[in-house]
This record gives C-alpha cells, sequence and structure tokens, in this order.
C-alpha cells in the first residue's frame, strides 16, 4: 500500500427501477442522471443533437437507450445499468424493463438490487405488470421500495388521484406481506419532485426521489445470522509447491474464527478452522459475511464442493431430498413432472424434479389456482421439489441466502425459487419408481429358489471401494478370479467400459454421476437377478451413493468391500481392508465375508 | 467492508466460479489495467496463484513496452502465457492505416478475427516455455469455452447490458436481445456443446474503483499510464495508431486516483482516446455483437 493517506472508495448502492412499460421509468432515470450532473460531459447535447437529426422530440429516456434497436422499439429490453451519484454516496441504477416478455431481464437488475423504484402511471393506474414487479421485488429479498407515482402533470397534480393509487397498490401489497417505505408524486418529465420539491404540489410533504435515495440504507443484519459458507471449491496448488489444502467459498451469512468447530452438511463431517488464508492482505483470524474466504482445517476431512460450512454452536441448516417452495418460472418450455432439471442451490448442484405443484398463482391478479399441472412461463407456483440427493438449505424466513435457489432446464436458468419449508420424505418419487418397477417386473419360469440350487450359490452385488491406487480393481479381480476358479458364476464389470470417468476421483455428487450410479443399479439389478455374483469397482461414494445402489438392486443384496475409502464415513460396510493389502489374505477375507453372509449353498470353500 | 472489499469479493467469487464449472478455461490479458487488475483478483482468488492460461491478442500493432511488461510480469508470476494474432492479415498488410482499409476493418481483422480464432484454436497458438525463457507453437488446441474478459458496465452502453457469465455462440455473436437471467449469486455455467461463455468479474467496477484498487494492492501496472515529463499519458491502451494520449501530469497512481476523483477527468469518459469509437455512432456495439471485447 503506498504511504500517501489512501482514501476511502465512496459507498455504492444498487437500486433497480421496475414499473409497467411507458409509466416512464427511463424518464426518472435520465432525469436523475441529468440533475445530479452525472451525465459524462456532452452526452446530453450529443443525444439532443440525435434526436433533432431524426426529428423526433427530445426525451430523457433516450439518454439511456444506448443500443439501436432498443430505440426502434421504443421499450427497453435488457437491464442497463447507470451510474450517478448524490453528496451521500455512488448509485448504479438497474433500468429493468417493463414489458413482460422481457421478464428475465427485470428479475436479473432486480435481483442486484438493494433497493427498489416502482413506477406507476397517475393517469393508467396499477396495470398488470406494477403488481408482478411487486411481486417479484418481494420474492427476489427487497426490503426496501419507494414507489414513484409519475406523469402526475398528466392529472393536473390531483392530490386525489394520487391518494387512490395509494390505497389501491397498498391494499395489493398488503397481501404479500410487503409495505414500501414511501409513495412520492412525481412528473419526471418535468423534474417535479425528482430532485427539487415540485411547486405543483403543495399539499405532497414527503422526500423527492433523491433525499429518498439517499433515505435508503445498505442492508445489514447478515452478521448477526448464523454462519453460512457454501463451499465453491477446495483447492490444493501442490505442482506449484503449495501444500496447502483451502476450503474456499464466499459467506453468506455471520462469522466464524480459527479455533471454531464447524460442520459440514449435508455429510455431517465435523473439524476446526486451523486458519484463515489470504493473498496480499494483512493476516487475519476471522472471516465474516460478504467475503469471499479460504480457510484449512485442522484435520484433512473428507468433503466436497459443494458441502455447506456452519458452525456447531448455531442453528444447523436442513438437510433433506424434499422441500416446499415458490417458484418463479421463466423458461420457454414449461416446468412438468416427471422430467429431470438441475437445482442450483448455495455451491452444489444436483438433479431435482417437480413432485407437485401445490397452487400456481395469477400474479397480475393474485388469484390461486390449485389445478394446475404445470408451472407455464411467468407463472409463480407453490409446489414441492424432491432432489436427487439430499442437500443442505435453510427455510427463506431464518436464512435468506441459503433458502434461494435457481432450476436450469436444458443449459438454461428457467425458474428461480425460495425455500418455505423442508417436508417429509415418505413416498419420495424414487421411491414409488423403485415399488412400481418391482410391482410390474416380468419373470420367467425359473424361480431365485430354483437357481440358488443349480448354481450353488444367490445372486449377490459386490462393490469394492476405495481411492484411485488402493489396490480395489486387482482385488475385484482376483475375486471375481477365486470364485470362478471355486466353481461360481461371477462376472467382473469393467466400470470404465460402461461410463468412462464414472470412476474419477472429483466426479462424485455431479448429476452426471448420480445418473451413472443409478444406470448402474438398475444393471446389477438384473445380473443379480440371473444368479449372478456380479462384481465392480467404484471410488468416492457415500453414504447416501450406497443406499441408493441397495435400492435400486432390490430385493437382491449388496456386499461392501472398502479399501479404506474415506468417503464411506458411517456406512455399513461389509469388509473393511487398508488401501493395497496383500492379495491373497485380502481375497481370503472377501470370502470369508460371503460366507459368513449364507451367500454359498455349499460350504464346502 | 468498504466499496472496493464489495467488489473485490464479488469479483473473486465470479472467478472461482469460473474455474470451478468450465474445464477449458482461459483470461484474456490486454497488458492494460482492467485486465492487470484482473489477473491481481486471480491471484486473490486463488492464494497467490493463476491456475488458468492467461491470452493475449498480439496486433503487432501495440505499443512496444506492452509486451515487455507483459513477458516480465509472466515470468515473474510463473503465467501460463499464450497468445495469438492474425499473421494474414499482417503479412498482406490488411491493416491501419498501411492497407486500404479503415479502423474498424482492422479491428476486426486483428482483434475480432484474431481472438475468435485464437479461442476456438483453429489458428496457431505460442506460448511461453519459462524454461528456455521463449514463445513457441503451443500443442493444446482445445477450444476455450469459457473466456475471462475484463469488460466494465461503465465503459459504455451496450457494456452496461451485459451479465457476469455471458454466453456467445458458434460464431462468437452475442444476442444481445435474449440473455440468460442473473440472479443472487447464479449464473449461467451451462453451456451447450460448441458455445462458450464469456466471464466478467470487473463489470461493476468503474475506472476509478481500478485506480483505488491499484493504489491499495499496489498492483504493478504499466507505466505507459503516467506522465514522463512531457505533459501527456495514456488513460486507455490500444494499437499505436488509434490510441491517442491525454493530456495530463499525472505522474503515479496516487495522482491519477486524484485526478479521476475530482479533478480534469472526473466527468470525462474513458475511451474519449479511442479513435474507433468515434467513427460510427454505435461501432463498438458493432464490434463486440461480433465478438470484439
Amino acid at each position: 500500500m503506498t504511504e500517501t493517506a489512501v482514501r476511502k472508495s465512496e459507498e455504492r448502492m444498487n437500486l433497480v427501477i421496475v414499473g409497467h412499460v411507458d409509466h416512464g421509468k427511463s424518464t426518472v432515470i435520465g432525469r436523475l442522471l441529468a440533475d445530479t450532473g452525472s451525465l459524462p460531459e456532452g452526452k446530453l447535447e450529443q443525444v439532443k443533437a440525435m434526436c433533432e437529426r431524426n426529428s423526433r422530440p427530445f426525451e430523457y429516456a433516450f439518454l439511456l437507450d444506448a443500443l439501436k434497436n432498443e430505440q426502434s422499439q421504443g421499450i427497453t429490453i435488457d437491464t442497463a445499468r447507470c451510474f450517478f451519484k448524490t453528496d451521500k454516496r455512488h448509485y448504479i441504477i438497474n433500468d429493468a424493463p417493463g414489458h413482460i416478455e422481457f421478464l428475465k431481464n427485470m428479475i436479473t437488475g432486480a435481483a442486484r438490487a438493494e433497493a427498489a423504484l416502482l413506477v406507476i402511471d397517475a393517469e393508467e393506474g396499477i396495470q398488470e405488470n406494477s403488481k408482478r414487479h411487486g411481486y417479484m421485488i418481494s420474492m427476489l429479498g427487497i426490503k426496501q421500495i419507494a414507489v414513484l407515482v409519475n406523469k402526475m402533470d398528466l392529472v393536473d397534480y390531483s392530490q386525489e388521484v394520487f391518494e387512490k393509487i395509494v390505497r389501491e397498490y397498498n391494499d395489493f401489497l398488503g397481501h404479500l406481506g410487503v409495505h414500501p417505505m414511501t409513495f412520492i408524486p412525481v412528473a419526471a418529465r418535468e423534474g417535479d419532485n425528482i430532485a427539487t420539491i415540485s411547486p405543483h404540489m403543495p399539499w405532497y410533504e414527503g422526500h423527492t426521489v433523491l433525499d429518498q435515495v439517499d433515505a435508503f440504507t445498505r442492508p445489514e443484519g447478515s452478521l448477526a445470522k448464523p454462519f453460512r459458507l457454501p463451499v465453491q471449491d477446495i483447492y490444493k496448488f501442490t505442482a506449484q509447491g503449495d501444500d496447502r489444502r483451502i476450503i474456499s467459498g464466499t459467506v453468506e451469512t455471520g462469522t466464524a474464527k480459527v479455533g471454531d468447530h464447524v460442520i459440514f452438511y449435508p455429510s455431517g463431517k465435523e473439524t476446526i478452522i486451523e486458519s484463515v488464508e489470504r493473498f496480499n492482505a494483512p493476516n487475519s483470524t476471522e472471516v465474516k459475511a460478504d467475503e469471499a474466504v479460504g480457510v484449512t482445517m485442522t484435520t484433512e476431512i473428507y468433503i466436497k464442493p459443494g458441502e455447506l460450512m456452519c458452525r456447531a454452536d448455531e442453528l444447523k441448516p436442513k438437510v433433506g431430498r424434499r422441500f416446499r417452495a415458490n417458484v418463479f418460472w421463466m423458461g420457454r418450455a414449461p416446468m412438468i413432472p416427471g422430467k429431470q432439471y438441475k437445482l442450483k442451490i448455495g455451491a452444489t448442484k444436483v438433479a431435482t424434479e417437480l413432485a407437485s405443484i401445490e397452487s400456481v398463482l395469477d400474479a397480475s391478479e393474485l388469484e390461486t389456482n390449485h389445478n394446475k399441472q404445470q408451472l407455464d412461463r411467468h407463472d409463480v407456483g407453490e409446489i414441492i421439489l424432491e432432489t436427487h440427493r439430499p442437500v443442505a438449505f435453510d427455510n427463506r424466513n431464518d436464512i435468506e441466502p441459503t433458502g434461494r435457489f435457481v432450476i436450469v432446464d436444458d443449459f438454461e436458468i428457467a425458474g428461480a425459487g425460495v425455500i418455505l419449508e423442508k417436508v417429509a420424505e415418505t413416498d419420495s418419487i424414487f421411491d414409488r419408481q423403485i415399488k412400481q418397477r418391482e410391482f410390474a417386473w416380468e419373470a420367467g419360469e425359473v424361480s431365485a429358489a430354483e437357481r440358488e440350487q443349480r448354481f450353488n450359490h444367490k445372486g449377490k452385488f459386490i462393490i469394492v471401494t476405495g481411492e484411485p491406487g488402493s489396490g480395489r480393481r486387482n482385488l475385484a479381480k482376483k475375486v471375481e478370479k477365486h470364485l470362478f476358479d471355486q466353481g461360481f458364476n461371477t462376472y467382473y464389470f469393467g466400470i470404465t467400459n460402461q461410463f468412462g470417468d464414472l470412476d474419477q476421483h472429483g466426479a462424485a455428487g455431479t448429476i452426471q454421476r448420480d445418473r451413472q450410479i443409478e444406470i448402474l443399479g438398475e444393471l446389477a439389478r438384473i445380473m443379480t437377478d440371473a444368479g449372478l455374483l456380479f462384481i465392480t469397482i467404484l471410488t468416492d461414494i457415500d453414504e447416501f451413493d450406497l443406499n441408493k445402489l441397495r435400492k435400486l438392486n432390490e430385493p437382491n443384496e449388496v456386499f461392501v468391500v472398502s479399501l479404506g475409502d474415506p468417503a464411506l464415513g458411517g456406512a455399513v460396510i461389509d469388509v473393511q481392508l487398508e488401501p493395497s493389502p496383500e492379495i491373497e489374505s485380502a481375497v481370503e477375507k472377501v470370502v470369508e465375508g460371503l460366507t459368513s453372509q449364507q451367500v454359498f449353498m455349499d460350504f464346502s470353500i | 467492508m468498504d466499496q472496493l472489499d464489495y467488489l473485490e469479493a464479488k469479483s473473486v467469487h465470479i472467478l472461482r466460479e469460473a474455474y470451478r464449472d468450465f474445464k477449458n478455461l482461459c483470461m484474456l490479458w490486454s497488458i492494460g489495467k482492467d485486465s492487470t487488475v484482473m489477473l491481481w483478483l486471480a491471484r486473490k482468488a486463488f492464494f497467490g496463484h493463476v491456475p488458468f492460461p492467461l491470452v493475449h491478442i498480439d496486433t503487432s500493432y501495440k505499443i512496444p513496452a506492452m509486451i515487455e511488461y507483459r513477458d516480465r510480469v509472466a515470468k515473474e508470476w510463473k503465467l501460463n502465457m499464450v497468445y495469438g494474432q492474425n499473421t494474414e492479415a499482417l503479412k498482406n498488410k490488411m491493416t491501419f492505416p498501411d492497407g486500404a482499409i479503415d479502423r474498424i476493418a482492422c479491428c476486426k481483422a486483428l482483434k475480432s478475427e484474431a481472438l475468435k480464432h485464437t479461442l476456438s484454436g483453429e489458428w496457431t497458438r505460442w506460448r511461453l516455455n519459462h524454461e528456455k525463457g521463449e514463445y513457441e507453437e503451443d500443442s493444446n488446441k482445445d477450444p476455450y469455452t469459457g473466456v475471462i474478459v475484463g469488460a466494465r458496465a461503465d465503459e459504455e452502453g451496450s457494456r452496461s447490458k451485459e451479465r457476469y457469465f455471458s454466453p456467445r455462440d458458434k460464431q462468437s455473436d452475442w444476442d444481445v436481445d435474449d440473455q440468460p437471467p442473473e440472479l443472487w449469486s447464479y449464473y449461467k455455467t451451462d453451456f451447450a456443446p460448441g458455445t462458450h461463455v464469456r466471464i466478467h468479474p470487473l463489470l461493476d467496477w468503474t475506472e476509478l474503483n481500478l485506480w483505488e484498487y491499484i493504489q491499495r494492492e499496489n498492483v504493478p501496472i504499466i507505466d505507459l499510464y503516467f506522465d514522463k515529463g512531457e505533459g501527456m499519458r495514456y488513460r486507455s491502451l490500444g494499437c499505436l495508431p488509434c490510441t491517442l494520449g491525454v493530456q495530463s501530469t499525472a505522474k503515479n497512481v496516487d495522482e491519477i486516483v486524484e485526478e479521476l476523483r475530482s479533478g480534469k477527468f472526473s466527468n470525462v469518459a474513458e475511451r474519449s482516446g479511442r479513435a474507433q469509437d468515434a467513427a460510427d455512432g454505435n461501432s463498438l456495439e458493432t464490434l463486440r455483437r461480433s465478438g470484439y471485447m
């Protein structure tokens, strides 16, 4: 750092401006920029000259319409960012489009904001998107809202008109539990009540827009919440001569310090923070909300990116596979049951399905429909989502950042939502599918018992798990050979033949890998039904993966041999060995384990 | 946290997100202050390391000191340094002002085209061999699917519409009318085969923020930005024929910060010294739609 006194960079706040199309958002912004002297030199003149060239009357809105095609359509297509400053601070104002077609852009602009200006045309009154945007703002979690009743000049600056809109709109927002901080009557084109108090509305005694904007505060309170750090990644730059194993991510809420006892969810692994790592920054022993951090742990516990790091002495997050949520759908294709989507929550990504729709809200009219079977574009619905593996989350009302998510459909973010509560997992989609499969299973005329009699053993799915280099592949093949030589029907399934890198370290927990686990389970179901001792290797599977394989392989059983796989935690393991075991005794132990579970009819071996 | 802390944290989050989700990731380093700050932020994000290649498009018309500086820093920070260029256009002198083409066409050939084909791996890439201390042809021809770029929203109109994660189709085209939604800290990190994503960690930074950060972190910045006693300095770096200096006596970072905060440039757009912007009212958008940074 240089020796001269470094002045603090000025505070900046993100605002969003929303409202129905043509209610005058761009004019409000243009006016704010002009009246605060925030336009680059010559910009105003340039736009005025352009208007003159094209024989169009000058509009403040043109200042923002930086793109050619926008000007031709006369509507804001995307969310554009403008900068202005007051004596108090700098602002970024996100100009969100009012047209329904561009709702995803409006969401993008609004999601960046700490406060919102909602514009309503005094003459036209409350329109569909005045309501929809009000709803969206509240769903996105923006608490500071100022409603600007614009074009007051067109209604003769009538107090009556203003108050009628205030009443009606308060009524609407009240239903949503949203309470605007203020309503301001303005005529943006004329500058009334934008930067200076209007002489035309002596009956109005509140702030100008500019004063109101300065009265917004930066949302506080996330520091006092329980500590939540979604693990974005785990770095080890060994090749660069750096042996630190750094768990990194951005702290959503709360604080934690060196020595704190922490728990990772959903795995439940526990350890203690050893150090806080930073580059080119003073040493520190604490991490807190909004910081992008790195920490090391006192023990080399095995966790994966996507887990949620929490403090042991604070409120625990929810862990589960089903939750109730409010979801806003932006996808071109509707959200339907039976289709697999990708859920992004915190730092994790997981396959998800629509379990049921409880109700769909018509945001413009606030009517509820309980009979819809799908979420169409621009629908807001209360739904139950089911994930393909457990995730950690909070109810939105407890901790907002860890209670919100997006849904990806075919490479695109198609839905966004907030979690209302965790729901019971009985009768999950997965369980129902297995039940249906078993119910409809078509068998031949040979029974399992007859097969056992003939083969002298039961069908069994044998999984040898361990890290790459632990000798799992060699052991699995030697077990196959040994069993075969003893006269049993066995088959070693070379997993990479089918799945490529299913076996790779780091693939664990990914959606593709989860899908492969499902295919493997289905395959095992067939092979064990055929009476085989079906052997394969896996790495990096956790208790949840194992239970899934067990369920998929039902009614037959799974037999697990672990070569010290650290991912398995508390799972039931049939034979536990050290990595790289002496091969003959290892094979012997596997056979002993199988024998003790009465896999073989003939006890001669 | 102050303003710079917020900006830094957000950029670091975006860089880590990109590193996690894009297997073939690179960062464009133009040698200018923006992408040099971005490079510094990568070192912040990855604790002193830069775990992806830095790609420089060398138009061969860059101010010579820029190449010198690039290679010095690349060696010092052990960067995985790669450059590409439009050798064909240079050989045929299809450049401005030598050839019979205008500034925009020159920009398109030497920057947009060179960039597009360097990213896709169709044209030769040269990679710095740290042991030999020189560049050699890069054997890796894989297309980059994630490209980190130092664009800022406050630079000019079209950039103010950018996303942090901005998809480009097979022709590197930017569909500005149909961009993905971005909310909370969720970005578009899923992409169809053949497309790629531009990643913009500096979108929320202003020119002043960058200089304040350079000041705070003591980021080593190329000295073309400083007046060396001639009353002239560069405010924005580009090719020699198209980049004009500005009248300024700011000799160091502190003086530049002052100049931007309350001095002569507090209200003058940064790219005012870039001739190609003025050539047509919307040239930069025209260039951006077809892949320009």
